[in-house]
């Protein structure tokens, strides 16, 4: 199977996020990035994938900060080919983010085989214009599933899992070439050791194709961005554990659940 | 009467001697060649330093052999049956020289006097011991000794040797007179009075030879037996670790390949590690010790240098039969058995023949980490530190936030010059539980005056137990990332809350060659009050019990310095039965913290500890250095039942205490 | 008259989901305010007996053709393409839901028209519409506007209330012809979650556990604490991916949504994913060691602590208060 999985990175949220000066983005002082999770578990469904029927695993992203130290853990956990296109995510909405990717799958560098599957993951917390995966697959006129957690080849087509609420899934059948929205996989993802991480550094190069940048970065000008003020905070209740305990068992009891 | 002038199945006796010699040599030496051959196949480790101070180590731990008395029972009589054996051993290569070689002027070693006194007098304190020892297999058989057939084959020649000695002198003395030099020969002999003295000398000689043959059987014998300690340890104690180095540093000198990614296969260990096997007599000192194990756990620290032993010679040496090779890790030792330990280093500290047990189970751990094969937790904690520089998962922004609610203004050594640079660790800088502590101990520091500063948001987890665990590249990242905010601060001592990160930040960081003293605070608050500078305002009254933490007191030696700040505090120090050195494990260390329990345990080390100390009478407190003490015993105390019974409070706490 | 505006009602084996009548709701103000007609939208043949439940719409456009039925994105971004240019509409509002993710992007790359995502409040302004999104789970808002009023609009579930969308009314049902392409994604079969003992939706009490709950055994603690209060226990999704509950069990964004008397959050951060599931529950008490917990700033109560060392003690305490 030709596999290609789409990285993006995403602002970390363990950071406090603040806004900048301009009222329109972020604050980048202390800002610091990370792979978006979606992203991770399409990864490890890729390398699943590859490991159980073999095949090929590239991986792409765009010019963003900590995306090389990305990169080169993707090609420590296994993938084939690291890919990085020059143009910088930052300040690109998701529309022209999936156009880039569409010229990179128009390219020599990747081309689309009858066994391709795309993996982006199903959404990322800044999509704000929208979802990356049913962009791409527009774009590259390819049938498209979302909040996929279970790929399985079958013939010339895949089977997906696709997770709906309450705990319901369904099954779909997809033909290839195909554009899937990975949520979750059928493991969690797996680990790897700096030690390979550094070797991988040492021995193995990851690629540019150049592309050209976008016209329109964003769809739509933001008008502001601003930190939401709690709407409301709940009532602490304070004390040592044995009068919390009091205090819950009056509030419980009020609500009348005794 | 020169045994070997006689003729032996019409061979002169010489030449049947050296017949038996040679074979039996040959054999052993074949033997010996083939296990060396087996630890040549191992990595290189350079133990080739100080060779003058590793002699001293030799000489002190082989010839005074002190661990061996840590054992009551067994401990003076190992001591005699040791020097009994070396100077059996010596005379008997010279009653083997001169057999061989009659021409030598000199006399057998039983022809003089005192010689002959010796032999006799430790013949006999020998088989009283052998007598003890077979008593206590017998009828008082602790528990954990197993009776094997190997253990008691060599009890019974030993027996058989000093039989025949004394058989031997006796028969000499028949019809002779008796020699104040051969006292129970002489006493021995008079049973034999009857015997006509041709055939008591035919006998003596008998003797001899049998003497002779039992001893190049057992020559032959000892390479397959766990008496091979009887010649790997004497090598094993000259090479360990801690004959010129600190014995918790995980680092390996001299290493000719990379290490980070364990050892899969036994040749992948190093030549030091698998001489461990051969050098380990299954005395299970070490089992007895450690906590893992008492848990009911499946590890055992002996089984895991056995195991590797035993596989290792069996695959090194069974003629390749095309059979599958039974995997290291997978099928001789089971992942549980390797994540169980907490590397206390009890098993180290006990061990009689100085086997290094915590540096194998880290080998085998560096390789199911090189291959990810590493439980969640401990994955989702690994993911923490090096994105985060903390096992927390929080912004490394957020390390020294507690100090703005500290109620001090706490210099950044990274901005101005401090004296002791304050390491404070995870646990101390993230825990809620510990926050009121650390801010206490700020307090207490700032009081006494003392010169300090952190590093503040460039602090790092120091690397322990990351190390522990096996990821050591993880832990060479955190190590280079401190050492560069160490280098662009000014600071001349190193204060630290936490045991784990003293012993790394001590033992494990290079400092390119300029190590700045590091203390924990026990040893920093110690020094204050020797030099009278903490103003300890009210006296505190009362038992108090102290625990040792692991990486203060067995790996670092620091004992006295936190009793002494307990008593200068006012208070009693009760001492628990499992004290020092033989302080038992909270069972958070080794990155056990972050696991979840393997199997269902009997009872956690933690819980052990916490019964331990209720049974002491009317100590109601229970002290603790560490965070990670900290947060195990007080869940300890809870699910044991004993709140209200039992207090676990930090020194810390405690000099607060004496100084509001 | 300004362009109409498209709701796409969604549903699922039949049932209307409650985003449908958040989106009625909110269609309903934008609708009143700029004097556009407002038009449902039910694709499929399980839909349309739905139709006659969603008279806050001035219309509802029906295609019950059962290729609609759990239809891929692009089938069904096509079929409203269908509507959109029958009716001309201008404002399209869809769910940000498992259900409906990806259909708002393919129709914006097919009609040119800006996606907003994660809105969470929409303002008519003139001709134009101000939306307000959430992005990094809530972190941080954004205000972005359709100048001409027109784009597409995914609306973020319980952020708009459920009632302005209900009426006792019967819609005008206009029928519509959609034909469909052979699709390259064909629905197989529902997987349904194992048949729980317990209906989580249908608890007056639940018991959250997140990831403060440490370990497995710990669980037990959180079960005691329910069978005291007649309740029962679910977790989010972390604890659910460990396999120390079962499927059934997991509230949020791809697990129940539940509106229970009493929710206790334990050791659960309340990040937007699970939230999303128990927003609406009558009284949240949540317990987690950090204070900065994004749960405190929705839940009803708070407490600073250890789950594990609180919750023996409150369940000893509801023991012995219940006699």
């Amino acid at each position: 199977m030709n596999l290609y999985v789409l990285l993006k990175m995403v602002p970390d949220t363990v950071e406090e996020l603040n806004v900048a000066a301009d009222g329109k983005s972020l604050d980048s002082e202390f800002l610091r990035f990370k792979l978006s999770d979606p992203d991770e578990y399409a990864l490890e469904q890729a390398l699943i994938l590859k490991e159980k029927h073999g095949g090929k695993v590239t991986v792409v992203a765009l010019d963003a900060p900590e995306v090389d130290d990305v990169l080169f853990t993707a090609l420590a956990k296994g993938a084939d080919r690291a890919v990085k296109i020059p143009v910088n995510q930052a300040g690109l909405g998701t529309v022209a983010a999936a156009r880039v990717l569409a010229a990179f799958f128009a390219s020599a560098a990747a081309p689309i085989t009858p066994d391709t599957l795309v993996l982006p993951g199903s959404q990322a917390i800044d999509d704000l214009e929208g979802e990356l995966a049913p962009f791409l697959a527009a774009a590259l006129n390819l049938p498209y599933v979302g909040v996929v957690c279970a790929v399985t080849p079958a013939d010339a087509q895949v089977t997906v899992v696709k997770e709906f609420a309450g705990g319901l899934r369904a099954e779909f059948a997809v033909a290839l070439p195909a554009v899937l929205g990975i949520q979750s996989a059928e493991k969690p993802p797996r680990y790897v050791p700096v030690a390979k991480v550094r070797a991988v550094m040492k021995s193995a190069k990851i690629e540019t194709v150049d592309l050209p940048s976008p016209d329109r970065p964003v769809q739509l000008e933001l008008d502001r961005m601003y930190k939401p003020e709690a709407a409301g905070h709940a009532q602490m209740i304070e004390g040592a554990t044995e009068e919390i305990a009091d205090q819950l068992v009056e509030v419980l009891a009020k609500i009348s659940v005794l | 009467m020169d045994p070997v002038k006689i003729s032996i199945f019409g061979l002169p006796g010489v030449l049947v001697l050296w017949l038996l010699a040679v074979v039996a040599f040959g054999v052993f030496a074949y033997r010996i060649w083939q296990l060396v051959g087996l630890l040549r196949q191992g990595r290189y480790e350079d133990r080739f330093d100080q060779l003058g101070r590793r002699l001293g180590h030799l000489i002190k731990h082989v010839l005074l052999q002190p661990r061996i008395f840590n054992e009551r029972s067994i401990g003076l009589p190992h001591f005699l049956i040791f020097w009994g054996f070396v100077i059996y051993a010596t005379c008997f290569n010279w009653a083997l020289v001169r057999g061989l070689f009659p021409f030598l002027p000199i006399p057998y070693p039983d022809g003089i006097k005192v010689v002959g006194l010796f032999l006799e007098v430790f013949s006999v304190l020998v088989l009283i011991s052998l007598g003890v020892a077979v008593a206590r297999r017998l009828c008082f058989a602790p528990r954990y000794l197993h009776l094997s057939l190997d253990a008691n084959l060599i009890l019974g020649l030993i027996g058989l040797l000093m039989l025949t000695m004394v058989f031997g002198s006796a028969f000499r003395l028949v019809g002779e007179e008796t020699s104040v030099w051969a006292p129970f020969g002489s006493l021995l002999s008079q049973a034999f009075a009857t015997v006509p003295k041709e055939t008591a000398h035919s006998l003596a000689n008998g003797m001899w030879w049998l003497h002779m043959i039992v001893v190049l059987l057992f020559l032959v014998y000892l390479p397959y037996s766990k008496h091979l300690h009887l010649l790997a340890s004497p090598f094993n104690v000259f090479f360990s670790q801690s004959a010129t180095r600190p014995v918790g540093d995980l680092g390996v000198r001299g290493a000719r390949e990379d290490l980070t990614a364990g050892a899969a296969r036994w040749q992948e260990f190093t030549w030091k590690q698998l001489l461990s096997g051969f050098s380990c007599a299954e005395c299970g000192r070490c089992d007895r010790s450690c906590p893992a194990a008492a848990s009911g756990s499946p590890l055992q620290p002996q089984q895991i240098v056995q195991k590797i032993k035993e596989h290792m010679v069996h695959e090194g040496l069974q003629p390749k039969n095309g059979d599958r090779t039974p995997k290291l890790i997978g099928d001789v030792i089971a992942e549980k058995e390797i994540w169980a330990c907490t590397t206390c280093l009890a098993c180290m500290n006990r061990c009689a023949v100085w086997n290094e047990q915590v540096p194998l189970i880290v080998a085998l751990r560096r390789h199911l980490v090189s291959e990810g094969r590493v439980e969640r937790t401990v994955q989702d904690m690994l993911g923490n530190l090096q994105r985060y520089g903390n096992s927390f998962g929080k912004s490394d922004r957020m390390r020294a936030r507690w100090a703005q609610t500290s109620g001090l203004k706490i210099k950044d050594a990274r901005k101005e010059a401090v004296e002791y640079l304050w390491f404070v660790g995870d646990y101390a800088s993230y825990d809620p539980r510990c926050e009121d502590i650390t801010k206490k101990t700020a307090r207490v520091f700032a009081q006494a005056g003392l010169d300090f500063g952190l590093l503040y948001e460039a602090e790092r987890n120091a690397g322990n137990d990351v190390r522990r665990v096996g990821e050591e590249g993880l832990f060479e990242l955190l190590r280079d990332k401190n050492q560069q905010a160490f280098g662009k601060a000014q600071f001349k001592k190193i204060v630290t809350t936490d045991p784990h990160t003293y012993h790394t930040l001590k033992n494990e960081y290079p400092w390119n060659g300029n190590r700045p003293e590091v203390q924990h605070y026990t040893e920093v608050l110690d020094g204050l009050i020797q030099a009278g500078k903490l103003p300890l305002k009210k006296p505190l009254a009362g038992r108090v019990t102290y625990h040792d933490p692991c990486y203060l007191g067995r790996y670092n030696g620091v004992y006295d310095a936190p009793r002494r700040v307990l008593r200068a505090l006012g208070l009693e120090v009760v001492e628990l039965p499992r004290c020092r050195d033989r302080s038992f494990c909270c069972g958070a260390g080794g990155g056990r913290i972050w696991m979840e329990d393997t199997e269902k345990v009997q009872e956690r080390p933690a819980e052990n500890r916490i019964r331990e100390a209720v049974a002491l009478a009317g100590v109601p407190t229970f002290v603790v250095a560490c965070p990670k003490d900290l947060a195990m015993f007080r869940d300890a105390v809870k699910t044991t039942g004993n709140e209200g019974k039992l207090v676990v409070k930090d020194l810390a706490e405690l000099v607060a205490e004496a100084m509001a | 008259m300004a362009n109409p505006i498209l709701v796409l009602a969604e549903q699922t084996r039949g049932e209307l989901a409650d985003i449908t009548f958040e989106m009625l709701g909110a269609g309903r103000k934008l609708a009143g305010a700029s004097g556009a007609p407002l038009y449902a939208v039910l694709l499929g043949s399980e839909a349309a007996p739905l139709a006659a439940r969603l008279g806050v719409a001035d219309k509802v456009f029906v295609a019950d053709n059962p290729q609609l039925d759990v239809a891929p994105a692009d089938t069904i971004a096509a079929a409203l393409k269908a509507v959109m240019d029958q009716t001309q509409a201008g404002l399209v509002l869809l769910g940000c839901t498992n259900v409906s993710l990806g259909i708002g992007s393919i129709l914006s790359a097919k009609t040119s028209l800006p996606l907003v995502n994660f809105c969470r409040s929409a303002k008519a302004e003139g001709g134009a519409v101000v939306l307000t999104s959430q992005l990094f789970g809530g972190k941080i808002l954004s205000d972005v506007k359709f100048a001409d009023g027109r784009g597409i609009v995914s609306i973020y579930p319980g952020a708009f209330p459920t009632d302005a969308g209900r009426s006792d009314q019967t819609p005008p049902i206009e029928k519509v012809e959609v034909s469909v392409e052979a699709p390259k994604v064909v629905f197989k079969r529902y997987l349904e979650p194992e048949a729980g003992d317990v209906d989580i939706t249908k608890q007056n009490v639940l018991v959250g556990v997140g990831r403060g709950i440490q370990t497995q055994d710990n669980v037990q603690l959180a079960e005691d604490l329910a069978q005291v209060l007649d309740g029962a226990v679910c977790a989010s999704r972390p604890v659910i991916d460990q396999g120390w509950l079962p499927l059934s069990r997991q509230v949020g964004k791809s697990g129940m949504s539940v509106k229970p008397r009493v929710y206790l959050a334990l050791g659960i951060s309340g990040a937007p994913e699970h939230w999303e599931g128990m927003q609406n529950s009558q009284c949240i008490i949540a317990v987690n060691t950090d204070p900065k917990a994004p749960i405190f700033d929705g839940a009803h109560y708070g407490v600073v602590g250890d789950v594990l060392e609180l919750l023996p003690v409150l369940t000893d305490k509801l023991k012995a208060r219940k006699g």
